[in-house]
């Protein structure tokens, strides 16, 4: 499948690193790179590297978590210490805490937990490289890890972030543009159905640019759904 | 601790007093070792070492810092492990574990000991500014021997490390960002760990050994030839005689070991 915007206005002028504005960095999965995890995924965009983990459904060992009529799904987002130019102290943030908590809200709805009450599945990201978008990036690997474990699923849920940057709204930003841009929307979705499970805003936008960012970030994320199941696929063709 | 069948621990014990493994590998024989390096471009320096099935991301950061008052013309090293709990479906989310710390402070004397880093060329100003290493170990498969994964990932992401370029100018410190230079070394080191179970030794253990191991023993060995480093571990006790024949074997491993570095 090809996506092709229509939108001449926008599509002529170049950004910082070559690409048009509606352009997503290069792109790689590779799914099943662990051999201890039940499920795991290794993603590169640009310059970030990222590997998601999954293990479970497994007893949920931790009580207060423990749901009688449901599986239950517990999320970490980390940084490598390595992964950022000033050396990151290792151990949670507040940061990364939100990052966790939005990443399993993200990934949530897409699971049928439902068929296994008392359990819970951890979904583990590592982020060995940061640079810009590390969290889509994260919730995309985590799910073909998801889908990799063989956790039943509707949809494998694909992020991808909008922003604007120099007045213009762009797709998939980079660090660079993330710390000079004025916004940044960073947005996850079912591609099946469409429907939006993370969406973020930090920045400033007019209700136009905001439209236009939403869509460009669909977008986005349904180009990036379809290497996500071209990985799954070499994963178990052969 | 890795709780395994009593069956699987008869089988592994019987394969062994034959001087046989499950993976067909001989009693001191290592399991494939890679080493990519320059893995991460944000990380001064980096390696991904894989021994067997066993994955370790190795980073280095160099970050300006005070000497120790006791010490204030060199550089100072620092080691840390994440045992990440995507290695294996124990490791837990959280503070280090015991592991994970004795993981960490053996790794930092086999690189301390063995003066392999230079560390008084990392002084910028004597008791002012000096660089401050950080060796960052990311365990992210889990399959034994960490110890020695550990350590031919730190020797090849120190051997690929760059420093900036620092100076120290009217009580500042001016860096040249453009300007790298390698981190000095003096010397390389490796580590070769040997695991007890019954009355056999065998080296490079993996998981399912290491769960059943009665003692095992780690040995740091520099290129130039000294023991650098030990470890003693696990319940059980080792003789006089074997701790002498393993030292022997570690000592025969050195150049197979060091030949990734050449």
């Amino acid at each position: 499948m090809i996506f092709i915007i229509t939108n001449d206005i926008v599509s002529n002028k170049e950004r910082d690193d070559g690409r048009k504005l509606e352009e997503i960095r290069p792109l790689k999965i590779e799914a099943g790179i662990l051999k201890r995890a039940d499920g795991s995924a290794y993603l590169e965009v640009g310059g970030n590297k990222v590997i998601a983990a999954v293990y479970g459904p497994r007893e949920s060992y931790i009580r207060r978590l423990l749901r009688p009529d449901t599986g239950v799904i517990r999320c970490r987002y980390n940084m490598a210490p390595f992964s950022v130019d000033d050396r990151k102290r290792p151990g949670p943030d507040r940061r990364s805490t939100e990052i966790s908590k939005i990443t399993a809200e993200a990934l949530r709805p897409s699971l049928l937990l439902e068929r296994f009450p008392r359990s819970m599945v951890d979904i583990f990201i590592e982020i060995i490289e940061a640079e810009g978008g590390t969290r889509c990036a994260g919730i995309t690997a985590a799910s073909v890890a998801l889908a990799d474990a063989g956790i039943p699923m509707k949809d494998m849920v694909v992020g991808c972030a909008a922003g604007k940057v120099d007045g213009e709204i762009v797709l998939d930003l980079s660090e660079k543009e993330d710390k000079e841009g004025q916004a940044d929307v960073p947005l996850a979705i079912m591609p099946r159905t469409g429907e939006i499970t993370l969406l973020q805003t930090d920045g400033n936008l007019t209700e136009d640019e905001f439209d236009k960012a939403l869509s460009l970030a669909i977008e986005g994320c349904k180009q990036i759904s379809e290497v996500q199941k071209e990985a799954l696929k070499n994963r178990y063709e052969a | 601790m890795n709780i395994i069948p009593e069956i699987t621990k008869q089988s592994i014990t019987n394969l062994i007093n034959n001087n046989e493994r499950g993976d067909g590998r001989a009693v001191d024989e290592y399991r494939e070792i890679v080493i990519e390096t320059d893995f991460v471009s944000k990380a001064e320096g980096s390696a991904r070492v894989t021994l067997g099935n066993t994955q370790i991301i190795v980073g280095t950061k160099p970050q300006i810092g005070e000497p120790f008052s006791d010490t204030p013309n060199v550089g100072v090293l620092m080691t840390n492990s994440e045992m990440l709990p995507i290695a294996d479906p124990k490791f837990e989310p959280g503070p280090p574990s015991e592991s994970s710390v004795e993981l960490a402070r053996v790794v930092d004397r086999c690189v301390r000991e063995s003066q392999m880093v230079d560390l008084e060329k990392l002084c910028i100003e004597e008791g002012k500014k000096v660089w401050m290493i950080f060796i960052d170990l990311h365990i992210i498969d889990y399959d034994g021997n960490l110890f020695d994964a550990a350590m031919l990932g730190v020797m090849a992401a120190l051997m690929n490390t760059k420093i900036p370029v620092a100076e120290y100018k009217n009580d500042e410190i001016v860096i040249d960002e453009e300007a790298t230079i390698d981190l000095p070394l003096k010397d390389k080191a490796t580590m070769c760990t040997f695991v007890k179970i019954g009355d056999k030794i065998v080296l490079d253990p993996s998981l399912d050994e290491e769960s059943i191991l009665d003692a095992r023993l780690s040995i740091g060995i520099t290129e130039s030839g000294n023991i650098c480093a030990m470890q003693k571990g696990g319940d059980g006790s080792l003789s006089k005689e074997e701790i002498l024949d393993v030292v022997k074997t570690a000592y025969s491993k050195k150049d197979e070991l060091m030949k990734h570095f050449n």
